[in-house]
């Protein structure tokens, strides 16, 4: 009876979850997609630290944080980007529809951002300098895919 | 609910009672800028802080293609959808063959040189508070950038927002040639605001808006929800935006907020427009941002 009752509880709180989750779609995918940004912005302070002089610059740690950023590049994220999973389906994300548009050229972007941390990643580890160098089109790949595709937020 | 009511009234009564004379285009005299001696290259400093090319380039234009000022980005809003003209050297599609006094009409009276009112989705609203000498200065540089012969599209505007008469009353409502922030400010504070509030044109989308688009001074820079659209403009009152100064300024420059997020949408452009200006006018901005009367 006891374990009866424990299983109907946990059937319980899951299916209070699985509601949740059907109320604002595409839920998980928006949380993991955040968290890969949040990850990238951790990486991008270290670099962005010592760039702007508020850090000591140190090879060892920005060459870690530049192959941080190349992890999510490599990281095959395409399943955490279904269509329809924009601010309007799920108020949570701010991506734009526009992003599935016709037309729509995200993937030269992706392919952008791709390249200036390829580049960062070459120049991290090198000296100050190379690292400023690098910094100014990674921001702007950043930029490029905010700018289109994001909702003003910031 | 009231206020409404009253404001609608008291633009009837503005429409139909005082009528043309009151809200007629009012250029500026014909010697307004006699005497004044252009300087093409600090134009593009003014240029850069005006933003022209976040709404005057084409639609996703990027790099040095933001030069050739067509137009055609869209623009909705809760009266229509404006959609930026060409404003190239191009001397039929675009303002080829306008004088610096043309230009200082648009740009601080909202009057096109054939004397008809401009809607104000053209922010003079904010380059009323512009210099002549800037803007005498502004139309020398664009003067060098590309003829583009793209025609301007018509705006996407319903009646009754279509009358250009009517926006006689809009302005008698709305346009204001005083600053917003008043007081003791340093000479770099003051410099912040003409950028803010002239220039940058800031307050266009972090001022909210009343239900007639006239910006509510009273909640000067404190954001809200886009209008027609997703998303928010952030309170960037002291309220909201409690950065410090060199972070304010890095943000402009770099794109870069504090926690390494990144500017999205036309904040975008207008970082890209900021990092050609000087770090002494982004701290400019960032010094005044801090004299704003906080406001949620």
């Amino acid at each position: 009876m006891r374990k009866l009752f424990a299983a109907a509880a946990i059937l319980a709180i899951a299916g209070t979850g699985i509601a949740a989750a059907q109320d604002a779609p595409f839920g998980m995918q928006i949380k993991a997609r955040q968290g890969i940004m949040a990850y990238r912005a951790l990486q991008m302070g270290v670099l962005g630290g010592m760039a702007k002089g508020d850090v000591a610059y140190d090879a060892a740690a920005a060459q870690k944080a530049a192959d941080n950023l190349m992890a999510t590049v490599t990281l095959d994220a395409s399943m955490l980007w279904p269509q329809g999973s924009d601010n309007s389906a799920n108020p949570a994300s701010t991506a734009l529809a526009a992003i599935w548009a016709d037309g729509s050229d995200i993937g030269d972007k992706a392919t952008a951002f791709a390249e200036a941390v390829t580049a960062m990643q070459a120049a991290a580890g090198t000296d100050l300098a190379s690292l400023q160098g690098a910094m100014g089109n990674l921001g702007g790949a950043c930029g490029g895919c905010h700018k289109a595709f994001r909702v003003p937020s910031n | 609910m009231r206020l409404k009511l009253k404001t609608l009234v008291a633009v009837a009564a503005l429409a139909v009672g005082a009528g043309w004379f009151l809200t007629r285009p009012s250029p500026l005299p014909d010697d307004a800028m006699s005497g004044v001696t252009a300087d093409a290259a600090h134009g593009e400093t003014v240029f850069w802080a005006a933003g022209c090319a976040s709404c005057h380039s084409a639609p996703d234009a990027e790099g040095d293609a933001r030069l050739i000022l067509s137009g055609g980005q869209r623009f909705p809003s809760p009266f229509g959808t404006f959609v930026a003209p060409n404003i190239s050297s191009d001397s039929d599609a675009g303002i080829g063959n306008w004088s610096a006094l043309d230009l200082a009409n648009a740009m601080t009276r909202g009057v096109s040189p054939g004397g008809q009112h401009y809607f104000p989705a053209f922010p003079y609203a904010s380059y009323n508070k512009a210099d002549l000498q800037d803007i005498a200065d502004l139309r020398a540089f664009l003067a060098t950038l590309p003829a583009d012969p793209r025609p301007s599209e018509p705006h996407d505007v319903a009646f009754p927002f279509n009358i250009r008469a009517a926006l006689g009353g809009w302005k008698l409502l709305f346009l204001s040639t005083d600053w917003v922030v008043t007081g003791d400010l340093t000479p770099q504070e003051q410099r912040g605001r003409y950028l803010v509030e002239a220039l940058g044109h800031c307050g266009e989308c972090h001022t909210p808006r009343n239900l007639l688009g006239g910006t509510e001074r009273s909640r000067w820079l404190a954001g809200g929800p886009v209008p027609a659209g997703k998303g928010r403009f952030p309170n960037i009152t002291p309220a909201g935006l409690t950065w410090s100064e060199r972070d304010i300024a890095e943000y402009l420059k770099s794109g870069f907020t504090p926690d390494f997020d990144s500017a999205g949408g036309h904040m975008a452009s207008v970082v890209e427009n900021f990092a050609h200006l000087p770090d002494s006018d982004r701290l400019a901005i960032a010094a005044y941002l801090k004299k704003v009367p906080p406001s949620e």
